[in-house]
């Protein structure tokens, strides 16, 4: 009953960004308002202690904790270290972003900061109710990030519509999770379907099928990805940057907790959906992609479609795939974000269009260079990181006998060539338009786009070196 | 014979939520016996002249809307209100388990308590509780 | 000895890095120099490998593992290099010709304003192309593979300002893009054969386990011959090179003649053991050559533009190559590929000093021949590198083109008669449109100012060209009929059969295209000819590469735009809206309900995701 230290270390990195995010809450009491970027910096310490921690953590062995609520694994612990580093690169993108267009608050990085503390808390969930908590928490500080740009119009359209369909969401969560609690008996995830002859029991599958729709929203997964265009074009920029990352790989920490950590010898049952799933999110986010105009919605497209890639993975039960591709999607796409952030005229209008990219490569090399590279990565050239996770999950698909899924796959990357090297064509090609707006400058920024193109990169070129940290130990392995 | 257990299990699992329908039954008879009685008994004003079916039959006339606009901020204390009276139903059973729980589950509650009072204080410094005065933030 | 090994590739890289950061303060002739230097460096360590390999009395190869990369369960990949007899040949072309072009670059590309830029490609593509060729397994040699299209890609498009050129060069991209598919799926499938992607541990398997293993080499062999039938510019997937003539004319003799677009040819070459499994896939490989080789010969007939007869002819040159893998004739295919990279080279080099030459009135095209003529003695250095690379590439003997086809030619003779009709005609077809171009560029008289004004180009241009030359001319001393110094140097590799010299066979194809050069010589005593046989029928159907890039925009270009635009104007507004207002009136009246809470087409989300959830638990219900 009462709680050891082992409890604690188990979930450090949830306590340490919990608590600190109080303590951040007291803090911004007492700072003045016009000294708010200080609120950034303590936000930013914080992830990197939290990340540190995370990190030092990641030797220990496989342990479970809080009788059995929780459980520490390296997967676990490198997805916190993962999403911390997110939310601190995240930050380093708001300082100047935010400041430019008035929306510099304390809240926003308390926020934030909240939901890291609901994601760390994801990646530990070894019982359906943690899971419920964690995803709980790291959404409804979400809704309000949306929304915090008001009084635009935009921004309160897409909080609105992250809520409610959210809120929808979770419904069919917590419904499957009683369901599976009433068909089962527990809501430990390691013993949920206690015996094998339970899991014809259409009570416990019709659970399980609602709980995946719930993270299936979370992911951006075909058809319930429909709130994603909305939501990420109309939410700043820098939000759509942290959710279009952090959220998309804490979505996923949860589905691999639920599919690969849990639900033992029930493989045969999920994996056919799944693959059905991927392939349809694959399809449909990169044929919208295709007809995109606006390069925020695009993203959003893409990063439909990467779900896609990443669920190739997760049906093809193949756990250190998918975290390697996440990864190295989370680096890519904050590169991409670094340079929307950057564009942008000095009233805080932001420059959507992929029109308003031309001649940014001349104009701006270096800016123009963090874009291409995170547009290869993206299509998945070498030696950037996005070849080597879409290598990963595909050999892992074949390796399952999902040929059909990989084929898929390498198919429709080779389509999505197509609307990523358009956005290089104008970004290189095209001439620039004489209202160009430059870029403001802002050192944190041009930190973070070093940071997430050193990641592609290092990743693209030595993937062992992230191979050995997540170790061949995964939580697949846990009986 | 296999079949045969298979459907069994199904009852006996389904007999765990025979309260719950019965609840349902209860609830929605409930609900119709209510309407039933309110036409059955209440006074009918059909086919009737138009002073007939005003709110008032005083002579009194309706002037305006019905909806008025209300301050924006009354919602927020009736929340605010909502909110921490929900965190008081926390401390019930704590109260009830106090002497089993002991200097563990004090200390527990003293942490929740804390969480609690530096909300409360966040919004007091935010000026959410202030009438009048301008946003703070 | 790792970084000796890797230092071919590390140079450019150098290169790029110097002239990245201090090339502003070089200058341009700092520039260009740098560039060139490191890419002679590059050729003087190839030699010493080469010399290592060759010292060596069993040939054995070098073979160093230089940083490790992938290791994930089964799957074990390291940056390897590999210098055998194979690659060496291949690095001595690409350093060696490289090196030529980057010092004849300098002169080309004197002024213009992106000098800098077009060096720091040219490196990058050195470097990519070494790394194509020094893999010791497939992924590496994908990453170099995928290196040279990027580099292709820039290059083509290096003049992007014209519309043209940036389309020409992502034309370039997609197309190969659709090669790669098939490419990754050969390495996939290899890996899941054989649990490996090295190619010493690959072959270990194919020759320990040979016959056993043919159906799984059938698929992999058709696979990898996709990938090279986009590189290499073959039938189905040639139509991006004569487009990639946009870029600037060094790059079309680097890139798009003597090296990248062999690189299908040397990864067949490579993997020869496995093809030899597969027979089928051979039949089909040698076909599929053997017509693109007559098709694209009969397109280079009728091209105004000279830069793209010598397109075809390279599409049309490759053709053989791949026809000689497909033979099973790998020492004739590498034999060709080696002349053909000198010949070709120095051809597009000449034809690059006629641009330079003619370009200097704005309002003549500088590369379309009917505005040439007469330029034999304006341009004397010139004319004679293309005459001697133009015979060499009809095979008149004694140069070096002679040997190669004629090698490829026997082989034919002997294996296939389809085959050998198709690339006889070819070798025909050849003579003739050498013959054309030789008398519409350099004979008769000027057509216009530009031609008359016309006058040499600079030492630096004309350097390489007699370097290439002399090279055109000898190069067929390496292989002498009945067993020369390649079939030798190979032989640890591709132990072949030496065949001896067809008396008959060889004179009958030398009077034939001796006698074809002159029929064009006969037929366009009259240049204006030319302009008129292009206007239709049978001459534009040959001017427009038999209607072939017509028939994709139709069939695949035009269909995948409407898909395009049905999925984003249709499925993902109409259908899956109209889907929901067609389920009928349960979610109607479900959507009324909510309606008052919600916003726009928040519903329909809603909506989806409810009926998304109705799927799921069905297919969970109903299916299992």
């Amino acid at each position: 009953m009462m709680i050891n230290s082992t409890d604690v270390v188990a979930v450090l990195p949830f306590i340490s960004v919990a608590l600190g995010s109080v303590g951040l809450l007291i803090a911004d009491l007492l700072i003045p308002a016009e000294r708010r970027h200080v609120t950034a910096w303590l936000a930013a310490a914080l992830l990197l202690t939290a990340a540190v921690i995370a990190l030092s953590l990641l030797g220990s062995p496989t342990f479970e904790a809080f009788g059995g609520m929780v459980i520490s694994d390296p997967t676990a612990f490198f997805l916190d270290t993962l999403i911390c580093t997110i939310g601190l690169v995240t930050i380093l993108l708001t300082l100047r972003y935010n400041q430019v267009r008035g929306i510099l608050r304390g809240e926003f990085y308390i926020l934030l900061a909240l939901s890291i503390s609901g994601m760390t808390l994801v990646t530990h969930a070894n019982n359906l109710l943690i899971l419920l908590l964690g995803i709980e928490l790291l959404s409804i500080p979400l809704y309000v990030l949306c929304g915090i740009a008001r009084p635009r119009l935009e921004s309160e359209e897409s909080a609105l519509k992250y809520f409610l369909t959210g809120a929808f969401a979770s419904g069919f969560l917590v419904y499957g999770i009683a369901l599976t609690y009433g068909a089962s008996g527990t809501l430990s995830l390691q013993t949920a379907p206690a015996a094998p002859n339970v899991s014809g029991d259409p009570l416990l599958l019709i659970g399980i099928g609602l709980i995946l729709v719930g993270l299936g929203f979370k992911v951006a997964a075909v058809p319930f990805h429909l709130w994603a265009p909305d939501t990420y074009e109309g939410a700043p920029t820098t939000v759509t940057a942290f959710m279009a990352t952090a959220t998309k790989v804490a979505g996923f920490a949860a589905l691999l907790r639920v599919l690969h950590g849990g639900l033992p010898g029930m493989e045969s049952t999920w994996q056919p959906l799944v693959a059905i799933i991927a392939a349809a999110t694959m399809i449909v986010g990169n044929l919208a992609a295709l007809a995109q105009q606006n390069l925020k919605r695009m993203l959003a497209y893409s990063s439909i479609a990467h779900a896609g890639y990443a669920l190739v993975g997760v049906a093809a039960h193949d756990t250190t795939s998918v975290v390697f591709y996440l990864t190295g999607y989370a680096f890519t796409t904050l590169a991409a974000f670094a340079v929307i952030t950057a564009i942008g005229s000095s009233e805080g209008e932001e420059m959507q269009f992929l029109e308003a990219y031309s001649g940014l490569g001349r104009q701006k090399p270096l800016l123009g260079a963090v874009l291409a590279i995170a547009m290869f990565s993206l299509i998945g050239i070498p030696p950037t990181v996005g070849f080597i996770g879409k290598y990963f999950v595909f050999q892992a698909a074949v390796a399952k006998g999902l040929v059909w899924l990989a084929v898929l796959g390498v198919l429709t990357s080779a389509m999505a060539a197509y609307y990523y090297l358009r956005v290089v064509m104008v970004a290189f090609i095209r001439e620039g338009s004489a209202a160009a707006p430059l870029p403001t400058p802002s050192a944190p920024r041009n930190l973070a786009a070093a940071i997430s193109v050193a990641a592609v990169f290092v990743l693209g070129v030595v993937p062992a070196l992230l191979l050995s940290m997540i170790g061949n130990g995964m939580l697949s392995t846990t009986p | 014979m296999q079949l045969a257990s298979s459907k069994l299990r199904w009852f006996l699992a389904m007999a765990d939520f025979v309260p719950v329908f019965i609840l349902v039954l209860l609830s929605t008879g409930l609900a119709l016996l209510v309407l039933l009685i309110s036409v059955l008994f209440g006074p009918r004003r059909r086919a009737q002249n138009a002073t007939k079916l005003m709110p008032y039959e005083s002579g009194m006339r309706p002037i305006g809307v019905a909806q008025r606009r209300l301050p924006v901020r009354f919602y927020l204390i009736a929340v605010l209100f909502i909110l921490f009276d929900i965190e008081v139903v926390f401390f019930y059973p704590w109260a009830a388990a106090f002497r089993a729980l002991g200097w563990y589950g004090f200390a527990n509650m003293l942490i929740f308590a804390a969480l609690l009072l530096v909300g409360y204080v966040w919004l007091w410094r935010k000026g959410a509780l202030e009438w009048e005065s301008v946003d703070k933030s | 000895m790792e970084l000796f090994v890797a230092s071919p590739i590390l140079f450019p890289l150098l290169g790029i890095l110097l002239n990245v950061l201090i090339g502003k303060k070089l200058g341009e002739r700092g520039v260009g120099w740098l560039a060139s230097t490191v890419v002679v460096a590059s050729f003087a360590v190839s030699l010493a490998l080469f010399a290592q390999v060759a010292g060596d009395s069993e040939h054995a190869a070098v073979h160093v593992k230089v940083l490790p990369w992938i290791s994930a369960g089964p799957l074990q990949v390291s940056w390897g290099l590999l210098v055998d007899p194979l690659s060496s040949v291949m690095m001595l072309i690409v350093t060696g010709i490289g090196a030529l072009i980057h010092i004849y670059s300098i002169g080309y590309m004197h002024g213009d304003p992106h000098f800098q830029r077009f060096f720091v490609y040219l490196n990058l593509f050195i470097a990519s192309m070494l790394t194509l060729v020094m893999a010791d397994n497939f992924l590496v040699l994908f990453v170099g593979w995928e290196l040279v299209g990027l580099c292709s890609y820039l290059l083509i498009g290096f003049w992007f300002t014209e519309l043209k050129n940036a389309a020409a060069g992502r034309k370039a991209f997609v197309v190969n893009r659709i090669g790669d598919v098939g490419f990754v799926l050969g390495i996939l499938a290899i890996f899941v054969t054989f649990g490996s992607l090295d190619f010493a541990e690959v072959f270990k398997a194919v020759k320990a386990q040979g016959g056993a293993l043919a159906a799984a080499a059938g698929v992999i062999t058709l696979l990898l011959f996709i990938g090279a039938t986009g590189k290499s510019a073959q039938i189905p997937l040639f139509v991006w090179l004569p487009d990639a003539m946009a870029g600037p004319t060094p790059v079309s003799a680097l890139i798009h003649a003597a090296t990248m677009v062999t690189a299908g040819i040397y990864m067949m070459t490579r993997a020869h053991a496995l093809f030899e499994l597969a027979p089928f896939t051979q039949q089909i490989v040698a076909l599929v050559g053997a017509l693109t080789a007559l098709v694209a010969g009969t397109s280079a007939l009728r091209q105004l533009d000279i830069k793209r007869v010598l397109a075809y002819s390279t599409v049309s040159q490759l053709g053989f190559m791949v026809a000689a893998a497909g033979l099973g004739a790998y020492v004739a295919s590498m034999f060709h590929l080696l002349t053909h990279a000198f010949f070709k080279a120095l051809l597009f080099l000449a034809a690059g000093s006629v641009i330079h030459g003619m370009g200097h009135d704005r309002h003549t095209d500088p590369q379309d021949m009917r505005n040439m003529g007469g330029l034999a003695r304006r341009m004397p250095v010139t004319f004679a590198a293309f005459v001697i690379g133009g015979l060499a590439l009809a095979g008149v003997p004694p140069l070096s083109g002679f040997f190669s086809k004629d090698e490829i030619l026997l082989a034919a003779f002997t294996h296939q008669p389809l085959t050998f009709l198709l690339l006889g005609a070819t070798a025909i077809v050849t003579a003739l449109y050498v013959g054309r171009q030789l008398i519409l560029v350099f004979l008769g008289e000027p057509r216009t100012a530009s031609a008359a004004h016309a006058h040499e180009s600079p030492a630096v241009m004309t350097a390489p060209l007699i370097a290439l030359a002399v090279g055109a001319v000898l190069g067929g001393a390496l292989n002498l009929p009945g067993g020369g110094w390649l079939h030798h140097w190979l032989e640890p590799l591709i132990a072949e059969q030496a065949k001896p010299l067809n008396l008959p066979l060889a004179a009958f194809f030398t009077a034939l295209s001796v006698l074809a050069l002159a029929v064009a010589g006969w037929m366009y005593r009259r240049p204006e000819r030319a302009a008129r046989e292009v206007a239709r029928g049978v001459g534009l159907f040959l001017a427009r590469a038999w209607r072939i890039d017509d028939a994709y925009a139709q069939v695949v270009v035009k269909p995948f735009y409407f898909i395009s635009t049905v999925c984003a104007q249709v499925v993902d507004v109409g259908l899956v809206d109209g889907a929901v207002n067609g389920v009928g009136d349960v979610f109607r009246r479900l959507a009324q309900l909510v309606r008052g809470l919600q916003t726009g087409l928040v519903r329909n989300y809603g909506l989806v995701m409810l009926l998304g959830a109705v799927l799921v638990t069905a297919y969970f219900v109903v299916v299992r």
